[in-house]
C-alpha cells in the first residue's frame, strides 16, 4: 500500500463534514448540501468496486452523478476515497480549479460524467450499460443519481422506459427524494420504475445498513431503482 | 444513397468489434440481418431521440465506436443538448448519419424538414460534416467517419444525387472546371446543377463534399487563379458556410455570396424538384445569380 493509499483510506465518514467545509468555509451544512451523502458513502465505502487505481480498468464499477447541483459531498467522498487531492478543495469554483458547482469528468479524477443539465445521467447510464454488454463485460455494474425533481426531466423516462423492457440488469438508479419536486404524488416515483419492469425499493436515505441492503437486494433480470428518501429540502 | 447506409455499416459491424450501430425505430428493417449477426451492437431504442443520442455517448465511453441514424430533424434537432452535452461536453466521440436532408420528403412538410443541421453543428466545436454526393461517395465518407477514432462526425445522406462520383478523401474539396471570374463552391449533391448553371461562364468550380472543417486552403487555392469572388452554393440553409469562407480569405479583399435553402418556411408539399425551384436552386436560377455576382452575362441554360 502506498502513502496515498493510507492516507486515503484514513477518512471516514464522520470526516466529511470538515471535507465539505473546506469548499464551503462552514463544517455545518443544511439539508440540501447534504441530501446525497449517505447515500455517496455507503455507494464507495461498501458498494462500488472502483478506486482511484482502476480509473482505466474497463471492469470496474460506473458511478455517474447526473444530479450535478450541489457537488460539495461528492467531491467530499472523492476526496476521502483518494481520487483527487484533499487541497484541491478549497478552490472550489474558481477559474483554477478543477472543481465546479457542476462536475466535470474531463477535469476531475473519478468522475465518470460531467453534469448539470439535469436528465442526461441516466440515458448515458443506459448507454454505458448496453456498451458493457456488447463487449462481453457482464461483471461492471452502472450506477447513476438522480434526484427527484430531476425525473421532471422526459430524458429520463426515455431511458427508465427502455431499460426495464430491455432487461439491463446491470443499470441502476438511485433517487435520493428531498420533496424537491413541485408536482408529485406519494409514491409516484418507485410506481414509475416498477411499471417498467424495474425493481424498486424505498429507504430512508440517512440509515446506512438500509441503504446497503437496498443497493445490494437482488435484481436478477431487471435494472434497480433505490429511492433514498431524505429530509423534505425545504423544512 | 440512404440505401448504402445499412450494407455499408453491416459489413463495419462485421470487421470492427467497436462499431454498434443505434436506432430510433426508423431504420430499422434495413438492420434485421445485423441485429441477427451482432445482437448487443445493433440497438434499437424505440421513438426516444434524447436517449438515441445519450445512449450512444454511454456507449462510447465504455470504448465504443457508434453509429446513430435518424432523419435529421430528430437525429440535430430534437436532441440537440444532447449532441452539445453527452458527445460535445463529455468528450465522446460518435457518427451522427442523418437521412431526409433539407426537403427529401416534401410531401411530409415541414416537420421533417431540417435545412439548419449544418449550421447548428457550426454551433459547436470539433465536428467534421461529410455531405456526399453520390451513393459511392457517401460510402466512401461513411467508411472515413467511422474509422476517424473518437472524432464526432455527421454525415449528412440525401436523396438529391449527382449522376456521376467523384474520388472524395474526406478532407479536401475538388476540382472540377477551372476559370478566371470566381470561385463557385458546390456541395454535395448540387454539384451537378451548378456545372449546368456554369456552363460557359468563365469560373472555377470545385466540389465540397466534406465541408467542416472547411477546407480554407482549398479555396484560397483557387482564388489565385480565379480571383476572389466567391459563391457558396449549398444544400441546406443558405449562408451556412459563409462565415467559413470569408475566415479563408479575412486577408485579401473577396466578396462571398451564400446561396442555399432559403430561411422562410414554404409551407408547400410536392415534390424534391419543386423545392429546389422555389429555393432558387435549379440550374436557371443559379445561373442568373450566380452570372451577376461575377458580372458575366448568362448566355444560356
Amino acid at each position: 500500500m502506498t502513502i496515498t493509499e493510507q492516507h486515503a483510506h484514513a477518512y471516514g465518514f464522520t470526516d466529511l463534514p470538515a471535507l465539505m467545509g473546506l469548499m464551503t468555509g462552514d463544517e455545518k451544512h443544511g439539508p440540501a448540501a447534504t441530501s446525497t451523502l449517505d447515500v455517496l458513502w455507503v455507494l464507495y465505502d461498501r458498494v462500488l468496486r472502483v478506486g482511484p487505481e482502476r480509473m482505466d480498468d474497463p471492469g470496474r464499477d460506473r458511478f455517474l452523478l447526473s444530479k450535478g447541483h450541489g457537488p460539495m459531498a461528492y467531491y467530499a467522498v472523492l476526496a476521502a476515497k483518494g481520487f483527487l487531492p484533499v487541497d484541491w478543495l478549497p478552490g472550489f469554483g474558481s477559474y483554477d480549479s478543477p472543481l465546479g458547482h457542476h462536475p466535470d469528468r474531463v477535469l476531475v479524477p473519478g468522475v465518470e460524467i460531467g453534469s448539470g443539465s439535469l436528465g442526461h445521467g441516466l440515458p448515458i447510464a443506459a448507454g454505458t450499460a448496453l456498451g458493457l454488454r456488447a463487449q462481453g463485460l457482464h461483471e461492471p455494474r452502472v450506477w447513476t443519481l438522480v434526484g427527484d425533481a430531476e425525473l421532471d426531466e422526459g430524458s429520463n423516462h426515455e431511458a427508465i422506459a427502455f431499460a426495464g423492457p430491455a432487461g439491463l440488469d446491470r443499470l441502476h438508479t438511485v433517487v435520493v427524494d428531498n420533496s424537491s419536486a413541485s408536482y408529485a404524488r406519494p409514491g409516484g416515483i418507485t410506481a414509475r420504475f416498477e411499471a417498467a419492469g424495474w425493481s424498486a425499493l424505498t429507504v430512508d436515505g440517512r440509515d446506512h445498513e438500509a441503504l446497503y441492503a437496498a443497493f445490494t437486494a437482488p435484481h436478477p433480470g431487471r435494472p434497480h431503482a433505490v429511492v433514498a428518501r431524505v429530509e423534505p429540502k425545504d423544512a | 444513397m440512404r440505401d448504402r447506409f445499412a450494407p455499408v455499416v453491416t459489413r463495419l459491424l462485421d470487421e470492427d468489434p467497436r462499431v454498434a450501430v443505434v436506432l430510433a425505430e426508423i431504420g430499422m428493417a434495413d438492420f434485421t440481418e445485423a441485429l441477427r449477426r451482432h445482437p448487443d451492437r445493433v440497438v434499437n431504442v424505440g421513438i426516444r431521440e434524447q436517449l438515441l443520442v445519450g445512449a450512444a455517448a454511454g456507449m462510447a465511453l465504455t470504448g465504443l465506436r457508434p453509429v446513430v441514424h435518424t432523419f435529421a430533424s430528430f437525429l440535430v434537432e430534437r436532441p440537440f443538448e444532447q449532441v452539445k452535452l453527452d458527445l460535445g461536453h463529455q468528450d465522446a466521440g460518435a457518427v451522427l448519419v442523418s437521412a431526409a436532408a433539407s426537403f427529401d420528403w416534401p410531401a411530409g412538410g415541414y416537420t421533417h424538414m431540417a435545412p439548419g443541421d449544418v449550421a447548428l453543428l457550426d454551433t459547436l466545436d470539433g465536428w467534421t460534416v461529410h455531405v456526399p454526393g453520390h451513393p459511392d461517395e457517401a460510402e466512401t465518407l461513411l467508411r472515413h467517419a467511422v474509422a476517424a477514432g473518437d472524432d464526432k462526425v455527421y454525415v449528412r445522406l440525401s436523396l438529391q444525387a449527382n449522376a456521376w462520383a467523384l474520388p472524395v478523401d474526406g478532407k479536401r474539396f475538388r476540382t472540377v472546371r477551372e476559370g478566371r471570374r470566381g470561385v463557385v463552391v458546390a456541395v454535395g449533391p448540387l454539384l451537378d446543377t451548378v456545372l449546368d448553371a456554369t456552363e460557359g461562364l468563365d469560373v472555377t468550380v470545385l466540389h465540397a463534399t466534406t465541408v467542416r472543417p472547411f477546407d480554407a486552403a482549398g479555396l484560397r487555392r483557387a482564388t489565385r487563379s480565379a480571383g476572389t469572388d466567391v459563391v457558396l452554393v449549398e444544400p441546406y440553409l443558405a449562408g451556412t458556410s459563409t462565415a467559413s469562407a470569408n475566415d479563408a480569405l479575412a486577408d485579401v479583399p473577396h466578396r462571398v455570396l451564400g446561396l442555399g435553402v432559403g430561411r422562410a418556411e414554404l409551407r408547400r408539399y410536392g415534390r424534391i424538384d419543386e423545392h429546389v425551384a422555389a429555393h432558387g436552386l435549379d440550374a436557371r436560377s443559379l445561373r442568373a445569380r450566380i452570372g451577376a455576382f461575377v458580372g458575366a452575362v448568362p448566355e444560356r441554360v
